[in-house]
């Protein structure tokens, strides 16, 4: 059954690609094996509208139109140049830049359209090895379940409704609407970007925040992508760190603090004053981005290091190291009564 | 699954007749690896195929094949000389890939890769790249070049490498295996002198790199590391901690890695819920209530660190000598600011 439909649908390519006549669908009825089967005309009808969809879904360029003003209905051809891949001749170094492409995609849905595109490449003679890794392996995966279906709605321009979990693993869940634009990877993570339609805005979804089936909503090709979207640059505002608003200057201990030392300058050696042991280290500076950002990054090195300006990043740093000793005050004093009970977790 | 759907068929079909008419004498078991199917299938095509061909349907007109031995010839094309032109989505996940690595200067040959994009852009005509964007990070080139330059010569390497779980930086000489791109991030794995062992480092972290005059030597029994639970899988030797996370610390269950995550309600007393701000500084929202997770650390040092930095964001219950920990460093930490800044600059 489906090999004898194979078999019509290669025969009606191959005939619509030969003709430049328009080809009605009386003559293809008679003209093409397969079609003779069907025992009524309302039977050709049903079967040839299903090969139309099947080739037009598979990108075949399926032309209708008249060859004169005296013809009464409709006929059928493709157009040679637009059925062809395009003339392409790779040189070796292109054509390994190629399959490393096409190995890229760590994810069903694009690895197997690469892997197509690849043997469309290799069927118009260009030989682009899929096989041969070097030691060089870029890969982009996406193991959410969301991604397939989002990635096809993008695809077909169909609105699609997911529930979506807001804030971390255990947050508030909420179905959301959404007109989708694009998928984007960025700093490892996979989003959903489009127009919220409860929301009445541009949106980016984490995928891994959307946490049950994707469904579609109406026809395909009802969402439309503003011209000039800039995807990235959508995902990047929800993602990206705060703006430089000036400088911070620290002491930090000899030898240590690594961490803050690699994002910034250090300016002098520097004793702290005093009688500590370990006053030794020197004056670091850094980029002050937002404050609670670069206050928690310096609390975490403890008295590893001291903020010498400016006086409320000193404060905010303060204040953490102050919660942290609160929140782990009973440790301290009796180590054996710190057991995570239920009990403890509700104090 | 067997290839034989018409979905798969068809386009399959379509692309062997100009496959095999670029490689006469092709051997039927790489035609049958190339589109990843059985030898079977790929016969019982070859057959469907061999009874195609253009109307008139006689000698001549049909595909022709000529078998000899285990290899295959098309001899009559019936004018299937050219696959299809590409899909959008086959489209897309090529020329996205290929632009992804356009992004990595330093791994791959972006020259190349810009002069095989615009070919490619050329012959697939109208089946753009829209829908799927991934950003990379791109900063370290100069260590990616070095690195690669060291695998394609086959030379061990010295490099500066920062480790975060320790915030240690150590000079190590190694012997390149990959250069990878997981998760948007490249890494260089090689055989670790310093720790007898395969080892992952971010190329983000390498502060130095030396190229050297010995050849790369790792042993021949260096096992690839095996990615496919992401960068850092847990591991048996892994210490594990329960974190009480309040709910502007909530962020942190969905950046690490957690598991037996348990949603407890907001703490009434806790002034801060509901008004603070998140970790990029966007308000956080008074529905949220606090959570406990479970978390994996390769190195306590590294868990002391995040949590003190959260400043009472998160609370250890165990182990209680982490709890300690952070209390210590915390009051140590008070200490030495209260007493250390003064007399050191405008403060």
């Amino acid at each position: 059954m489906s090999s004898a439909r194979a078999e019509r649908l290669v025969n009606l390519v191959l005939c619509l690609l030969s003709t430049r006549q328009f080809l009605p669908a009386e003559k293809i009825r008679a003209t093409v094996p397969g079609y003779a089967d069907a025992a009524t005309d309302e039977a050709f009808f049903r079967m040839f509208e299903r090969d139309k969809t099947e080739l037009r879904e598979l990108g075949v360029p399926l032309e209708t139109g008249r060859n004169s003003v005296f013809d009464t209905t409709d006929g059928y051809r493709i157009a040679r140049q637009d059925y062809e891949l395009g003339e392409i001749d790779l040189e070796p170094d292109e054509a390994a830049a190629v399959a490393l492409a096409a190995r890229l995609w760590d994810t069903p849905g694009l690895a197997g359209a690469a892997h197509g595109a690849v043997l469309k490449l290799r069927a118009a003679g260009v030989e682009v090895d899929e096989t041969r890794t070097g030691p060089v392996q870029p890969r982009v995966r996406a193991v959410e379940p969301a991604f397939g279906p989002l990635l096809a709605a993008v695809q077909a321009g169909q609105v699609v409704s997911f529930p979506h979990r807001r804030g971390g693993p255990t947050g508030e869940i909420s179905r959301r609407t959404v007109e989708p634009w694009g998928v984007v990877s960025a700093r490892g993570r996979w989003y959903l970007v489009g127009h919220d339609r409860d929301r009445a805005d541009v949106r980016s979804f984490r995928l891994s925040r959307i946490a049950g089936p994707v469904s579609t909503l109406g026809p395909p090709g009802a969402v439309q992508v503003p011209p000039g979207m800039d995807l990235l640059a959508v995902v990047d505002r929800g993602v990206a760190l705060p703006p430089v608003i000036g400088t911070a200057r620290l002491w930090v201990a000899a030898g240590r603090a690594h961490g803050l030392r690699r994002m910034g300058r250090v300016l002098r050696p520097l004793r702290l004053p005093g009688d500590h042991p370990d006053a030794d280290g020197d004056e670091l500076e850094i980029d002050l981005r937002s404050l609670d950002i670069v206050a928690r990054w310096i609390a975490g090195y403890g008295p590893e290091v001291v903020v010498l300006h400016p006086p409320e990043l000193s404060t905010a740093v303060r204040q953490a190291w102050a919660a942290a000793a609160a929140a782990h005050a009973g440790a301290l004093v009796a180590p054996d009564h710190v057991a995570a009970t239920a009990g403890d977790v509700a104090r | 699954m067997t290839g034989s759907g018409l979905t798969e068929r068809l386009p399959r079909l379509l692309t062997l007749v100009p496959y095999l008419l670029a490689r006469p004498g092709v051997p039927l078991a790489d035609v049958a690896a190339d589109f990843g199917i059985g030898e079977r299938q790929l016969r019982r095509d070859l057959e469907l195929l061999w009874m195609c061909g253009l109307p008139g349907y006689g000698p001549g007109d049909l595909v022709d094949l000529s078998f000899a031995g285990d290899t295959v010839t098309v001899t009559e094309d019936a004018g299937l000389r050219r696959p299809l032109r590409l899909t959008t989505a086959e489209g897309t996940a090529l020329l996205v890939a290929l632009r992804t690595l356009g992004d990595l200067p330093g791994m791959v040959d972006t020259d190349a890769v810009r002069r095989a994009t615009a070919k490619i852009e050329r012959a697939v005509g109208d089946a753009g790249a829209a829908g799927v964007a991934v950003e990379v990070s791109r900063q370290e080139q100069a260590t990616t070049t070095a690195v690669r330059e060291a695998l394609e010569a086959g030379r061990a390497l010295t490099i500066r490498y920062y480790t975060a779980g320790r915030d240690a930086v150590t000079l190590r000489t190694v012997d390149p295996m990959r250069l990878l791109l997981v998760e948007g991030r490249g890494y260089l794995e090689a055989w670790c002198r310093r720790a007898g062992a395969v080892r992952l480092f971010r190329l983000d972290r390498v502060d130095e790199v030396v190229v050297l005059d010995e050849p790369a030597a790792a042993p021949p029994d260096a096992e690839p590391t095996d990615l496919s639970a992401g960068v850092f899988p847990a591991r048996p030797e892994h210490g594990s901690a329960v974190l009480l996370l309040e709910p502007w610390a909530r962020w942190v269950a969905e950046y690490y890695p957690v598991e037996q995550v348990v949603e407890l309600p907001p703490d009434p007393a806790d002034e801060r819920n509901g008004h603070d701000h998140g970790p990029d500084g966007r308000p956080g929202r008074r529905a949220d209530g606090r959570a406990r997770v479970l978390m994996r650390y390769a190195d306590p040092a590294w868990l002391v660190r995040l949590v003190l930095g959260l400043g009472g964001g998160a609370r250890i219950l165990e182990p209680p000598e982490l709890a300690a920990e952070v209390a210590r460093r915390a009051s140590e930490a008070l200490v030495r600011t209260d007493g250390g800044t003064r007399g050191v600059g405008p403060g």
